[in-house]
């Protein structure tokens, strides 16, 4: 898949017969009032996505974001908008295996995607968490934890290209993501200690 | 107390899983069968009178279920609404619309007719104080001093007054060097003979310094869904504190607090701006009281800009005079805030009281005036205040020790407060007020070892390539704790203890660490220990607000109150069954028994079935009478559960609590592209007892990197020509990222205990601001001379701007850059 950039995400929208004007980031619910002109973008379309390793069939908008139909229709709340515009990474899931903005992809591009939320970690046979999780866990990595569950997305992204990086290479490798909380020393040293526990899993 | 195991060690606290699984549940993230979504119509323009509402056009689009205005708010008497018929700021709410969907509430506040009158408006407070200035509101420009309380009266509101300086007052300093205009202020105090101070002097300096204002930004924006049922309001909301934000929510509804249950379990940030919550809570209230349906407000970072509240901004100038070693004599502090369009704010007074706390002067003055411009609401930021004094102040302390050849460390060290220091106004009878404890020598004594001050010395101003070294160093202090909250407590027959906390979760911990202080005290292991938060249906006890660093202290003292209740009552059960005096018992392995006698006793879980079978004062049935009508309550909605520990914090202090904390920084500037990176940082915090140790070194660092960001990048701009905020992104308000900082950041504490409270705790979470903004100045200052900047951020621009032409070209006083 193309990086997701702006403008990629821009001529994405223009494809999808919307306008990129900012009604594309609002959010038209479930329960569309029967009557109503259509305005541009209104019509949904049932499709299914591959959601953390299960197929869910949705009706989504032409114009509707991934993290919309994550928290909105799928019930999925632990992907965080922090910006809506790809700004802090809050909103981050990986999509096959690769960290994007899901405030910033369109739900129907990702049709024939593995789309992996923070949800989707833990072993759903044995609910053990994630190494990344424990990590993060066993260091109290985060304080409000707002941005925790971009943090953790990213960061696992990060490793299955890099799974050995320095200090300094994972600090890089998560700095699409924000924290206001800001200790990113902590944070750091908690991912860190996934890293790890991501390491001696994979050995294992 | 018995020696505590919990209190001072690190433990995982019990809503971690919940985060690192995505199933905590912040206030966005609640659902309700029929919910509507709202949005809001902003205001355009900085100041202007609502004249007509046209909301035909919208009231006939599908979807559309009901429009708030502000004439459905109740008036708060002059205090600011969710809603306004005047605007005063650029994107302050005018109305709300409720519809089924987002997009149906769009396009209904696209159909919508306003008919606005401008009015006249100012965004920087210097322009409001020139002759002719405009006024930001149409009875006035600046709140005149607070009015003296009334015995057994609500606080009035502070008037607002018009004052305007002369052409002499703006020509007399505007031009040399742009140091601050003195005109009239309109508070003042003083202490000790100026004059004398400054005659006796070695050197005196007259300074001007600008301080940002930022918006606070936490990461979760003020999102609130609500929802009625049986005539109460359910309000899933993201707020600082839980059970002190009822009263408010209460107000701004115009219900009693009887009828709110506010639910927030999680809050993802606030940094001071949800303290008590927020006014905008309102909004989805009472559109869902209209709308008779569930109504979600999610707040954008945009909306978050507007009345998402910020810092204020303070301008100050300071003139002081020092002796050959270093020590103050004389300070003559002047400041003007900026309070934006609400308020009034009171940093000036903290950022007064902090100056002469940290640098504790022979003699000072100390004069405000406290401007209303139309800007964003401004609230405490972290640090309010004493963050803002060590912008203004430190800048002077940096260049005196220049002057004077002396060591950063030592001429701050002459100056340090130490055990009960005096700070702040004379009282009426010529006393002024002095803190509980403060070990600040013995902090910059750690930082100079931990941070290897002398070495870095050596090499400090030496160039590498286009690289210039500098340090800093800086003390940041901020009150840390109030008394007076009340605690319950309830041991129940399952042999465990609950606490019933109603701290905010933000994150730092406090709501849990209180329950461990209760824990310490009943030696009760931590697994059998469970906290009740988040809900105030849940029966919560009067709890401070979780603003100013105040919780820890506030609420050890009242948990170890509730707890030491408790105990008593184990005691009293024992001798009652099983004869002696209540002295005769101890505690331990979570029984209650008599003393050289282990074998006679009882477990908690039996001393809980008495209780209930006691009754009275043991269940709950009859209640202490100094708590408050809060507490009473919800200890009502646990009666006969079990052994009952419910207490009013009533412990003795001497003096008011504070803490202070210490930072070192080492920066590197390019002078070849003005960048200036962080290099090293610590942090040393003179915080009292440590509680929670992995949570204190994050509110060292955390506290530590937001003043970071004041120091090198973070501020807002608004339009001079259009009064519109234009930084309404993370990409334009500049917070720092994680390449912005250090991959290691240094914290250690003292771990000196504060005599004046049981657990020997302090708060945390303000100091490390002033100290990370201080230190990170110095060490620019340091780098590229004391002379190159008088405002902050420190920009790259700033910076080659100042080295090209060997002086400082900012420009000197405007607000708002």
């Amino acid at each position: 898949m193309d990086p997701v950039t702006r403008r990629n995400f821009i001529k994405s929208v223009i494809a999808a017969g919307a306008t990129a004007s900012s009604v594309g980031y609002l959010f038209r619910g479930p329960n569309t009032v029967i009557g109503q002109s259509s305005a541009p973008g209104a019509v949904e379309r049932l499709i299914t996505l591959n959601v953390n390793g299960q197929m869910r069939r949705v009706d989504v908008l032409k114009n509707e974001t991934l993290a919309m139909t994550l928290r909105y229709k799928l019930g999925l709340t632990g992907t965080k908008l922090g910006c809506d515009r790809a700004e802090c990474g809050a909103c981050t899931v990986l999509i096959d295996d690769v960290p994007h903005y899901s405030c910033s992809v369109l739900t129907h591009t990702v049709r024939s995607r593995a789309v992996m939320s923070i949800e989707g970690l833990e072993n759903p046979a044995t609910g053990e968490l994630h190494p990344m999780q424990r990590g993060v866990v066993e260091e109290q990595g985060f304080q409000c934890a707002f941005c925790m569950p971009g943090f953790i997305m990213s960061a696992i992204g990060f490793l299955k290209v890099n799974p050995i990086p320095t200090r300094q290479e994972l600090a890089h490798g998560v700095s699409g993501n924000l924290c206001r909380c800001q200790d990113y020393d902590k944070i750091l040293t908690a991912l860190t200690k996934g890293a790890e526990y991501m390491r001696g899993a994979s050995n294992a | 107390m018995p020696d505590g195991k919990l209190v001072g060690s690190n433990y995982i606290p019990p809503d971690h899983i919940a985060k690192v699984t995505g199933r905590a549940k912040y206030a966005e993230d609640f659902r309700a069968d029929g919910m509507l979504f709202t949005k809001l119509l902003l205001s355009p323009m900085p100041h202007a009178r609502v004249l007509y509402i046209d909301k035909e056009g919208a009231l006939a689009l599908p979807g559309v279920k009901a429009i708030l205005t502000a004439d459905d708010l109740p008036d708060l008497n002059g205090a600011e609404k969710a809603l306004t018929n005047e605007p005063l700021y650029a994107g302050e709410p005018i109305l709300a619309i409720a519809a089924v969907d987002e997009a149906s509430a769009a396009a209904a506040i696209e159909a919508i007719q306003v008919d606005l009158e401008p009015l006249p408006w100012v965004i920087d407070p210097l322009d409001s104080l020139r002759p002719g200035g405009p006024n930001a509101r149409r009875n006035g420009n600046v709140w005149a001093a607070p009015q003296p309380p009334v015995p057994g009266a609500p606080p009035a509101p502070p008037p607002v007054d018009t004052v305007k300086w002369t052409e002499q007052d703006f020509t007399d300093d505007e031009g040399e060097g742009g140091r601050l205009p003195m005109g009239r202020a309109l508070e003042e105090w003083s202490f000790g003979d100026l004059e004398a101070g400054f005659t006796k002097a070695d050197l005196v300096l007259d300074e001007t310094f600008v301080v940002q204002s930022t918006g606070h930004h936490p990461m979760e924006t003020r999102s609130a869904m609500a929802y009625w049922q049986n005539g109460k309001l359910y309000l899933h909301a993201s707020t600082q504190s839980v059970a002190a934000t009822v009263a408010g929510i209460a107000r701004w509804c115009g219900i009693t607090p009887a009828d709110v249950v506010l639910i927030c379990e999680f809050t993802g940030g606030g940094f001071g701006s949800k303290g008590a919550g927020a006014v905008s809570s309102a909004i989805p209230a009472m559109l869902s009281k209209k709308a008779n349906a569930p109504v979600m407000m999610r707040i954008s970072r945009e909306e978050e800009s507007y009345i998402g509240r910020a810092r204020t901004n303070m301008s100050g100038r300071a003139r002081v005079g020092f002796m050959k070693d270093g020590k103050i004599t004389a300070l003559d502090l002047f400041l003007v805030q900026d309070s934006g369009a609400y308020g009034p704010m009171g940093d000036h007074r903290s950022a007064g009281n902090a100056a002469s706390l940290i640098y504790q002067p022979g003699a000072m003055r100390w004069r405000a005036i406290n401007v209303i411009t139309n800007t964003p609401p401004r609230t405490q930021q972290r640090s309010p205040g004493p963050m803002q004094a060590d912008g203004i102040m430190e800048g002077i302390v940096t260049k005196a020790a220049k002057q004077l050849g002396l060591d950063q460390v030592a001429i701050r060290r002459i100056n340090a407060p130490e055990g009960k220091a005096i700070y702040g106004p004379p009282n009426p009878n010529g006393t002024r007020l002095h803190t509980t404890s403060a070990f600040v020598k013995e902090a910059l004594d750690r930082g100079v070892e931990v941070f290897d001050w002398e070495a870095r010395k050596a090499r400090s101003g030496q160039r590498r390539g286009p690289k210039v070294s500098g340090i800093g160093v800086a003390v940041g202090p901020h009150g840390a704790g109030s008394v007076g909250f009340d605690s319950i407590m309830t041991i129940r027959p399952d042999g465990r203890l609950y606490v019933q906390s109603g701290v905010g979760n933000l994150g730092t911990h406090s709501v849990f660490d209180l329950a461990r202080a209760a824990a310490d005290v009943l030696a009760m292991p931590w697994e059998k220990v469970e906290v009740i938060w988040g809900n105030t249906g849940k029966h919560l006890p009067n709890t401070c607000l979780s603003v100013g660093s105040q919780t820890t202290h506030a609420m050890t003292r009242a948990n170890h109150a509730g707890a030491m209740d408790a105990k008593r009552k184990l005691q009293e059960i024992a001798a009652m069954d099983l004869g002696g005096s209540p002295d005769d018992y101890d505690i331990g392995n979570e029984r209650v028994f008599r003393r050289g006698n282990p074998g006679r006793g009882l477990s908690y879980a039996q001393a809980a079935k008495r209780a209930i079978e006691l009754g009275g004062r043991f269940d709950g049935h009859a209640l202490p009478d100094e708590i408050h009508q809060i507490t009473k309550t919800s200890a009502a909605g646990l009666v006969g559960l079990g052994l009952m520990g419910v207490a009013k914090d009533t412990y003795p202090r001497d003096g008011n609590t504070f803490s202070f904390v210490v930072g070192f920084a080492e920066v590197e500037v390019d002078v070849e592209t003005g960048k200036v990176t962080l290099v090293d940082y610590l942090s040393v915090g003179d915080v009292g007892k440590i509680v929670n140790p992995r949570s204190l070194m994050a509110q060292l660092n955390g506290g530590s990197c937001l003043g970071i960001a004041h120091a090198l990048c973070q501020k807002w701009v608004i339009d001079p020509q259009y009064g519109v905020t234009l930084a309404r992104r993370f990409h334009h308000n500049k917070p720092l990222t994680i390449l912005d900082v250090p991959n290691r950041l240094q914290a250690t504490a003292l771990d000196l205990p504060d005599p004046e409270t049981p657990v020997g705790a302090r708060g945390v979470g303000e100091p490390p601001v002033g100290a990370g903004y201080g230190a990170v100045l110095n060490a620019i200052a340091d780098a590229i001379g004391v002379d190159a900047f008088r405002r902050a951020p420190v920009t790259a621009d700033i910076v080659l701007m100042s080295l090209e032409h060997g002086r400082r070209m900012h420009e000197p006083l405007r607000a708002h850059l």
